[in-house]
């Protein structure tokens, strides 16, 4: 049958979200003929309408139903009600993302093993590894069109990177390049090159940077095998007396409720709304949320350490100018605890325009030791620091039922509390990279404290065994074979990475399971 | 000053204008405010335009830019001059006005020095009206496209083709 489909067509498999995991599984799906019917919370927005505004696009993408924070995190404190900067639309974050697209270092996929018994940290080895995953992240890069992968080149660099370069050659650092990016250095895909706009954040309107919007999506829909319904706000996954999922109740665009029935569910929702659908669900046979005998379902949130360095200098950088992170220091992203934590850390540049600056810089500040850097806009250079973190079982998404977003729904809260190796970590990435910028000779340099978290992480963890996670190694949940995790959440450990190349290799390597089983009968 | 019952007994000499020490800003009389080199001028219709001259000063106390002209500061904070928010405004000024007393000045606007200006802002920090105007003021202020040149910043570039031939990798001091 081909879509539209009927609510009442038990066949199809039900995609939640559409971004880097739900977008390309539904797309990869509908390739091999499977049917699919896509759940998008947020509308449709294709490069033509992005805007180069910072705020206004915020206005436009960004996901600000209501959530509520605890813990001791920074971002709790100055943005209480935003812990995350992602996006509400077709695509979901892949809008926003910045297109930085590396694979795991291949120790990274054995947290527990590699780094032993951290105090306080819940490690966890993956269930896969290195090996298993090389063709699939072979494949997500061909997809993407990441440069300096499969004979792909570099993109050039802009003012931001040459100082960054300069600053890290000067600091004796080797592996400094404009990065592995899902923006195009030349045609790629039907897609343009990068014109160095400089506003990969706010949307490409020229599409050179990959995104589920303007790529998987409407060749998915070509196929005439998927169906995305936009502005559908799921409530609750239902399932039947046997324990299998059976259907997805969701909200329209007017606040009418649906249900659209499934022989497959795959929750993709980002590692704030997958839980809280899963916890959202309880019934009586799962009292705990679906999917939850473990009690993981919203643990061992992570969201990277992270962090920014800005430096000034007494000529202009005009780091605004072109693409926003294609540079990167990698030799401090290995495992090496003579640094005093275990794990690395990724260098990569960073620009905002200035009313993000304002808001981001010392969030908080006012007074002239805060005006005079902003007075220096112009001089100004700018990376960003991601590295692994720990995953804690008390940092965690659960239901706050005190507050409910616009359909009536408990909403999620978000307790996040570093720990002491991510801070120590910060630490030493703040001191290196405040080193890069005075070895250029900057005249000021500030520590930025962390944004909004846009790598969310870890809320619904794969784990060979089903006490330890939520789902297995095809990110099907331990619980109910029908029922899959399809997004950042099902990760174990997070790595220095930056996370979409790896949840779209997964949701590739899903894709290819998922049809399969079904082929075979098996589900 | 579009009251429909015209300015409140206000004679013509009662409009004369009072200088503040501190502000560059002149309240003019009922509801009209000027700035001393008369560069901008607004209307209040809810607030008191003393109370509206010293919220403009705090604006810029609390993000000061000496190349920024105090019109942006205005459009920044206009948007208290609504009866949603005259009331917690006036009090807030009120308590400000009253700390400026407590330290031997005739009110905030009066108070000569900076420095002595913040260490009344520094003390109220915590308030909830120091941050709803702290708050305001990050998008108040910095989101207006006209103050983003006075920072070097270009703002949108797309309808420009970007700066792929317009200087993204042009920097010549390295």
């Amino acid at each position: 049958m081909a879509a539209p489909f009927d609510l009442n067509d038990d066949t199809v498999v039900v995609v939640i979200g559409t971004g880097a995991g739900g977008g390309v599984l539904a797309n990869e799906l509908a390739q091999k003929g499977v049917s699919v019917v896509a759940l998008e919370a947020g509308g449709r927005y294709l490069p033509e309408d992005y805007v180069n505004d910072e705020w206004e696009s915020f206005g436009q993408l960004a996901w600000v139903d209501p959530r509520t924070t605890s813990g001791d995190w920074r971002v709790s404190k100055d943005f209480s009600g935003l812990p995350a900067w992602i996006v509400k639309a077709v695509g979901g974050t892949t809008t926003h993302w910045a297109g930085a697209s590396l694979r795991f270092q291949p120790h990274e996929w054995k947290g527990a093993t590699t780094y032993g018994n951290v105090q306080g940290a819940n490690l966890l080895d993956w269930p896969i590894g290195a090996e298993e995953m090389e063709p699939w992240y072979a494949k997500a890069e061909d997809k993407l069109g990441v440069t300096r992968t499969n004979g792909r080149p570099g993109l050039p660099g802009n003012n931001n990177y040459l100082v960054f370069e300069k600053g890290a050659r000067e600091l004796g650092y080797k592996d400094v390049h404009t990065g592995r990016m899902a923006i195009n250095a030349e045609d790629y895909d039907d897609r343009l090159p990068c014109q160095q706009t400089g506003f990969c954040f706010q949307g490409c309107k020229w599409g050179a940077k990959w995104s589920a919007a303007y790529t998987d999506i409407p060749r998915g829909e070509a196929t005439g095998n998927l169906e995305v319904r936009e502005r559908a706000h799921v409530a609750r996954i239902l399932h039947n007396n046997d324990g299998k999922v059976t259907g997805v109740e969701y909200f329209d665009k007017d606040g009418n409720l649906h249900m659209q029935k499934a022989r497959i569910v795959c929750v993709a929702g980002n590692s704030f709304e997958s839980p809280r659908m899963l916890l959202n669900s309880a019934s009586s046979m799962f009292p705990d949320g679906l999917a939850n005998s473990s009690g993981q379902v919203g643990r061992n949130y992570m969201r990277h350490m992270t962090g920014s360095v800005y430096a000034v200098f007494d000529k202009p950088v005009r780091m605004w100018r072109g693409t926003t992170m294609a540079g990167i220091i990698q030799d401090e992203s290995r495992h090496d605890p003579s640094r005093g934590f275990v794990g690395g850390y990724e260098m990569e540049t960073l620009a905002l325009g200035v009313p993000f600056m304002a808001a981001f810089l010392d969030p908080g500040a006012w007074g002239r030791e805060f005006t005079s850097a902003l007075d220096q806009y112009e001089n100004m250079a700018g990376m960003w620091l991601v590295g692994e973190d720990m995953p804690q079982e008390t940092n965690r998404v659960t239901l706050n039922h005190d507050v409910k977003d616009q359909w009536g729904l408990p909403v999620a809260n978000v307790h996040f509390s570093d720990h002491p190796n991510d801070i120590a970590m910060r630490n030493h990435a703040y001191k290196q990279g405040q080193a890069v910028y005075e070895a250029v000779g900057a005249t000021r340099t500030f520590p930025t404290p962390p944004y909004p978290s846009t790598h969310n992480l870890g809320t619904n963890r794969m784990s060979e065994n089903p006490r330890d996670g939520v789902v297995n190694r095809w990110g099907q949940t331990h619980d109910i074979t029908n029922l899959f995790i399809s997004d950042g959440s099902q990760f174990t450990t997070g790595a220095a990475e930056n996370p979409t190349l790896t949840i779209v290799a997964l949701a590739i390597r899903q894709a290819d399971h998922i049809a399969s089983e079904m082929s075979a009968g098996t589900l | 000053m579009n009251k429909a019952d015209g300015p409140k007994g206000l004679s013509r000499r009662q409009l004369l204008l009072r200088a503040s020490v501190a502000g560059a800003s002149f309240v003019i009389g009922s509801g009209f405010i000027a700035a001393r080199d008369a560069a901008w001028a607004t209307e209040v219709s809810n607030l008191k335009p003393e109370t509206f001259a010293t919220l403009v000063q705090m604006a810029r106390d609390i993000y000061p830019h000496d190349r920024i002209a105090d019109e942006f500061y205005v459009i920044a904070v206009q948007g208290y001059d609504n009866s949603d928010h005259s009331d917690e405004i006036e009090a807030g000024i009120a308590v400000l006005d009253a700390a400026a007393r407590g330290r031997g000045h005739a009110g905030y606007l009066d108070t000569g020095w900076e420095r002595d200006r913040v260490d009344i802002l520094r003390n109220m920090e915590e308030s909830d009206f120091f941050q709803k105007i702290r708050g305001g003021l990050v998008t108040g202020l910095y989101n207006q496209k006209a103050v983003w040149p006075i920072f070097g910043y270009e703002g949108e570039s797309y309808s420009k083709g970007g700066y792929v031939d317009r200087g993204f990798n042009d920097i010549n001091w390295l």
